[in-house]
């Protein structure tokens, strides 16, 4: 390859690798606030096929992108509702009602797509790139992070807002608290349920807003199981990046590198391996990431155990 | 999760009965409220609610040839679901189980097609050991996972649940394509490798004594055996296990190779006793429902067996529902979510929180 | 009935229910502004749960409660707390995630509160913690604490709160000798400066040498209250247990024979690979009981883990009847004629879930008469359980009830009844009463009295310093992952033996010796 042409490969997947890394570090970033509060949601999966199709369907009934993405975090946020009545007021198995979530997702969307829009086969318009003046024009850099669509810039305010909350505010510390030593704060006279409700909750709309990253800024059509595992992929990215916001920006960089890659490799003829090798890479590295990562008692002490009050 | 606790004397039979009627109330309201919610979402998108249910419940056991289909989606889910009661009492959450039918299924494909000069009879065999082990192999691995390297099960399963249809995937369009077909499929079993059917003229094979003899062995296994004990101990409290000089990790591989071996050989059955070759789509689902099937049965192998069919029942019924009212079948997921969640709701009202020290 | 001067507090006939259990009936206390009450009783009395419902943590089924002459209804710890009622829970209120400032602003003020002005929260902790002599650090991370230096923490949290009435539950229970006569000291301070504590206990000697009042409760009732100046440990005993306490233990009948069970130089790491058993020696012979003293952390749990195989040594020899067990499983060694009493039974010796019978075969689930060709022998399982029932009088709702059913000291009785049926040559023992009540102690000492006058070897490691005097032969001190010492149960040596736990009387020598070696190197040059 020529000097060029490698530097426009590398800025192709540059680019591509932030564009597809933002729905998992909207999703990631919302699970890792989740999981400080105590709370194990597998679900987020099934939240984030949620938000794709809740996304969907409102943006190709109004024509308007920015409901669209309102109402991916809405539906986000009233799956991870339901989700906390079961884990956080009922106090079942945490991971026996994330896979209830999932399945519900999946059902649901299917479901209601197969119903509704399998014949009408009419895509969305999708969020356009955003230049930014000048930064824009600098070769190969400006194309690969200055030509992207908002919801890809937004990663970063998100991400440095979330790292804020849960270290810089009071708000933040309780959560902290809450996910290590629940009865320290019961005793203050706060309800931990009130905690934990509120940051699966924000995990929830986080989640459905990267789901619906995935209908109307990455594809422009609602397809079943769109997500294929994202939410999945989110849950060991947060272990991965030990529980820290920033941390989830860098390793969901790591792993949309993945998914860009297996985009430009499956396009370039040149390339020899099977496709379905260059599929399970994103599975393959959560697998050697997990086995890295051995030292695990950076993760709150009380991540998936209800808490019962005296 | 409750117990069953060892008895010699034989208890009055009404008090056993009452006690099973008991412990069967909170499922059954479960199912219903599933069905319920679903009914519900049914009205709310235009159909007819009544209807629907109507032809789901009643059309999937209407005659000898629908029971027969319904036995015949039961076999993969009660063997994957009383593997799962093996691995869920031992505390492991295998979510892999769909990978492990992926992996029984190829395996058994693989040995189908290739070991021509063996009899018959011990191809069978073969066909149905390959793909226990396999999947066996398969859920040990994340079972390795877990127990040499810390990494949660439950994350593991599902990436080797995406790696083994990748995998799948591999094989139909690779090594094992069928050479003469356009779809990436294998080639046909040889028709002395299919299972032998029993209820002609129906499609039922002896695949559902295998999944009902799987049942009372793990029972008898769970209950009854020592082995089964140090399983129950260790997912109850590892660390008294340990303390008892009961390995925990020996019991995890074990409870967790269990499950999966029996859902590879839910896979291989379906590969020799229902579809003869390997696509890529070769399971509708049923590692997933398997995890429903289990809960509902409160983890008793026994008891997995009547909430397989359950299952079977609303599958076999959602198919009926597609074809004659045309409601898409993947409603099926959202009652199994609904099941699940009810369930799950049930145990844990059940549970009683820790009482504050006098 | 004594009244103090000027009660701050009554709470008068207070009962509370939890199901069919009635953890306090009618209970009634009065405490006098600025004294030290002391609340003893043992497990189960009913002393926490009618302090929880003082700190607003439970509410009263029945009764009221006065304070300052008002009134008081709460519904929540921080009504209470917005009373100047504080109280120092046994199990810490600490994050340990957190630092000791953050654990003091923690649930403070609005909750998008920004956290970087700490600065003033630093000044206040430091200015409370010069007035008692505590030393906190507020930037320091709570997890990196010793017990001593948490309950500090929390006792200085209470007071940054402004609580005037100060209750602690069991503060004693955790700390070395030293570390108990700093917090009696610190509560003679508090009550001084006109603060009231009211502290819970059941160690008489504590509540005799600190409190000026004294209630007993027992059964959920208080039954008896007196100033501490009128009334003596024989008769809070006594009305603690409602009858004498019986301080006859079965005599030595046997005098120590060959050696059974010996330790060399043993070497093992704790759970975050840090050495934590740093060369430890000793010999146990036939018909002797050795005490492991020592304060909770300095190695004991990791030599008993080691002992029972259940973390490699990483130098060392374990010997059992002269034959080489350590490098064997903890399977392999529960072969063998060792017996293990876990601490904390609940967590590590039982299965809660599951009923007396299958508990009592956790170790010989496998192996006859309990198993026969991998099929478990229920009618044998069975059998044995009520022989072990019976023998210990273990009060349950028969055999198939799930443990977790019984009380504390019944499961303890059954963990030992169940280890001594293995017929052990050697017993490993760590803490056998703690947490248990006085009737349950004694049954289970007796039963180890027994074992040692049956020829048995026994290894007791235990906090509780009245356990080891009452039982042992010899007591070896534990500090820092070796044995510092060596002392013969007798309890006018009990200054020595906390100097020797707190690692005192070590750091004196190692000063002393380095001092020596300055003075000879001085001499060599």
């Amino acid at each position: 390859m020529q000097t060029a042409s490698m530097l426009d490969f590398l800025s192709t997947a540059v680019g591509a690798d932030w564009r597809l890394a933002t729905p998992l570090i909207f999703a990631a970033t919302g699970e890792a606030i989740c999981e400080r509060a105590g709370v194990l949601n597998i679900g987020v999966e099934g939240i984030m096929l949620i938000g794709a199709f809740s996304g969907f369907a409102t943006s190709h009934a109004t024509g308007d992108l920015a409901l669209g993405f309102g109402a991916g975090m809405a539906s986000g946020f009233l799956t991870a509702l339901v989700f906390a009545v079961f884990a956080v007021t009922i106090k079942a198995n945490q991971i026996v009602a994330g896979v209830a979530i999932n399945l519900l997702g999946l059902g649901l969307t299917s479901f209601l797509f197969r119903t509704y829009f399998i014949s009408t086969g009419r895509g969305v318009d999708i969020a356009r790139p955003l230049n930014i003046p000048f930064l824009s024009d600098i070769p190969y850099l400006g194309p690969a992070l200055f030509q992207q669509n908002l919801l890809v810039y937004a990663t970063i305010p998100v991400v440095i807002a979330a790292w804020g909350v849960l270290f810089r505010t009071s708000y933040g510390l309780t959560i902290r608290a809450v996910g290590e030593h629940p009865k320290a704060v019961d005793v203050t006279g706060k309800s931990v349920a009130l905690y934990r409700y509120s940051a699966v909750l924000i995990g929830g709309a986080l989640g459905g807003l990267g789901g619906a990253f995935l209908t109307l800024a990455h594809a422009n059509q609602f397809v079943e199981n769109i997500t294929s595992g994202r939410g999945f992929i989110a849950l060991s990215i947060v272990v991965f990046a030990r529980w820290s916001p920033i941390g989830v920006f860098f390793v969901s960089l790591l792993f949309g590198l993945f998914y860009a890659l297996q985009l430009q490799l499956q396009a370039d003829p040149n390339v020899r391996v099977p496709y379905q090798a260059l599929q399970a890479l994103p599975y393959l590295t959560t697998i050697v990431a997990l086995m890295l990562v051995r030292n695990r008692w950076d993760a709150p002490s009380m991540l998936g155990i209800p808490y019962w009050k005296a | 999760m409750s117990d069953i606790p060892i008895r010699s004397s034989l208890d009055p039979a009404v008090r056993l009965l009452s006690r099973a009627g008991l412990a069967a109330l909170a499922p059954i309201a479960a199912v219903l409220f599933a069905l319920g919610v679903s009914a519900l979402l049914l009205q709310l998108n235009g159909f007819h609610a009544a209807d629907v249910v109507n032809v789901m419940v009643l059309g999937a056991v209407s005659d000898k040839r629908s029971i027969a289909e319904v036995l015949l989606k039961a076999t993969p889910l009660i063997l994957i679901g009383v593997g799962l009661c093996v691995a869920f009492r031992c505390s492991i959450w295998n979510i892999g189980a769909e990978g492990q039918l992926y992996a029984g299924a190829s395996a058994a494909t693989a040995c189908g097609v290739n070991f021509g000069a063996l009899p018959a009879w011990l191809h069978i065999v073969l066909i149905l050991v390959a793909g226990s082990v396999a999947g066996a192999a398969w859920g040990a691995l994340a079972g390795l996972l877990r127990v040499y390297f810390r990494a949660s099960e439950v994350v593991t399963t599902i990436m080797l649940n995406y790696i083994a249809i990748i995998l799948t995937s591999y094989l139909v369009t690779g090594p094992l394509k069928d050479p003469a077909a356009s779809y990436p499929q294998s080639a046909k079993l040889a028709r002395d490798l299919w299972l032998p059917r029993f209820l002609p003229p129906t499609r039922l094979h002896v695949g559902i004594l295998i999944a009902l003899a799987a049942a009372v062995a793990a029972y008898v296994f769970l209950f009854r055996s020592s082995a089964g004990y140090a399983v129950r101990v260790v997912g109850l409290n590892p660390s008294a296990a340990a303390y008892a000089g009961i390995s925990v990790a020996r019991n995890v591989l074990l409870a967790i190779a269990i499950s999966g071996g029996l859902a590879g050989l839910a896979g291989a059955i379906e590969i020799a006793g229902v579809n003869y070759r390997l696509y890529q789509d070769i399971s509708p689902g049923y590692g997933f429902e398997g995890i429903a099937v289990a809960l509902l049965a409160n983890n008793n192998p026994l008891a997995a067996v009547a909430s397989g069919v359950l299952f079977a029942v609303l599958r076999s019924g959602s198919e009926l529902m597609q074809i004659s009212a045309q409601v898409p079948q993947v409603l099926v997921f959202v009652i199994q979510g609904l099941c699940i969640l009810s369930v799950a709701a049930f145990s844990a009202f059940r549970r009683r929180g820790p009482r504050p020290a006098g | 009935m004594s009244v103090p001067s000027a009660p701050i507090l009554q709470m008068e006939n207070i009962s509370k229910r939890f199901g069919r259990v009635a953890a306090n009936a009618a209970a009634s206390i009065e405490v006098g502004e600025g004294e030290i009450f002391a609340l003893v009783g043992e497990n189960g009395a009913g002393k926490s749960v009618l302090m929880s419902i003082l700190c607003g943590v439970l509410r009263p089924d029945a009764g009221r409660i006065l304070f300052k002459g008002q009134p008081l209804k709460l519904g929540s710890p921080l009504e209470a707390t917005r009373h100047r009622i504080g109280m120092v829970h046994q199990h810490f209120m600490l994050a340990p995630n957190l630092t000791v400032a953050e654990n003091y602003v923690l649930c403070q003020g609005s909750p998008l509160r920004p956290l970087w002005r700490t600065t003033d929260v630093a000044g206040r902790i430091a200015e409370l913690s010069r007035r008692y002599g505590l030393e906190v650090r507020p930037d320091a991370f709570v997890r990196d604490l010793s017990v001593g230096e948490r309950q500090r923490v929390e006792i200085l949290r209470i007071l940054f709160q402004g609580a005037e009435l100060i209750v602690l539950d069991e503060p004693t229970a955790v700390l070395t000798p030293g570390e108990t006569d700093r917090l009696l000291k610190l509560l003679r301070e508090l009550a001084r400066d006109r603060k009231t504590v009211i502290f819970i206990s059941h160690k008489l000697d504590e509540v005799m040498r600190v409190s000026d009042r004294v209630s007993v409760m027992r059964d959920g009732r208080v039954v008896f209250s007196a100033s501490t100046r009128d009334t003596n440990p024989r008769e809070l005993a006594r009305q603690m247990v409602g009858r004498d306490v019986p301080t006859d233990l079965p005599a030595r009948a046997a005098s120590p024979g060959q050696v059974v069970f010996s330790v060399e130089n043993l070497h093992c790491r704790n759970d975050l690979g840090l050495p934590a058993v740093r060369g430890v020696s000793f010999v146990i012979r036939q018909g002797e009981i050795i005490g492991v003293a020592g304060v909770s952390g300095n190695g004991q749990s990791e030599l008993a883990r080691a002992l029972a195989g259940l973390i490699p040594a990483t130098e060392g020899t374990i010997r059992l009847n002269g034959e080489e067990i350590s490098g064997l499983s903890s399977h392999a060694i529960n072969r063998r004629p060792i017996a293990h009493i876990p601490e904390d039974c609940a967590a590590n010796g039982v299965v809660p879930q599951l009923p007396l019978t299958e508990n009592a075969i956790l170790q010989r689930y496998d192996r006859a008469p309990f198993a026969t060709l991998g099929l478990l022998n229920v009618r044998a399982i069975e059998s044995h359980t009520q022989a072990l029932v019976e023998k210990f009088h273990v009060r349950t709702d028969g055999i198939h009830a799930p443990i977790q059913s019984l009380s504390g000291g019944n499961q303890q009785k059954f963990v030992v009844a169940r280890e001594l049926a293995r017929h052990p040559d050697f017993l490993i023992v760590n803490q056998l009463t703690r947490g248990i009540d006085i009737g349950a102690s004694e049954l289970v000492m007796q039963a180890i009295l027994e074992q040692r006058n049956l020829n048995k070897a026994i290894l007791l490691i235990s906090t509780e310093l009245e356990e080891l005097f009452a039982l042992c032969d010899r007591i070896l001190v534990m500090y820092d992952g070796r044995l510092v010492g060596e002392l013969p149960p007798d309890r006018g040596r009990l200054e020595e033996l906390g100097l020797l736990m707190t690692g005192e009387a070590i750091e004196a020598r190692r000063l002393r010796e380095a001092v020596a070696g300055a003075v000879s190197g001085d001499a060599t040059q």
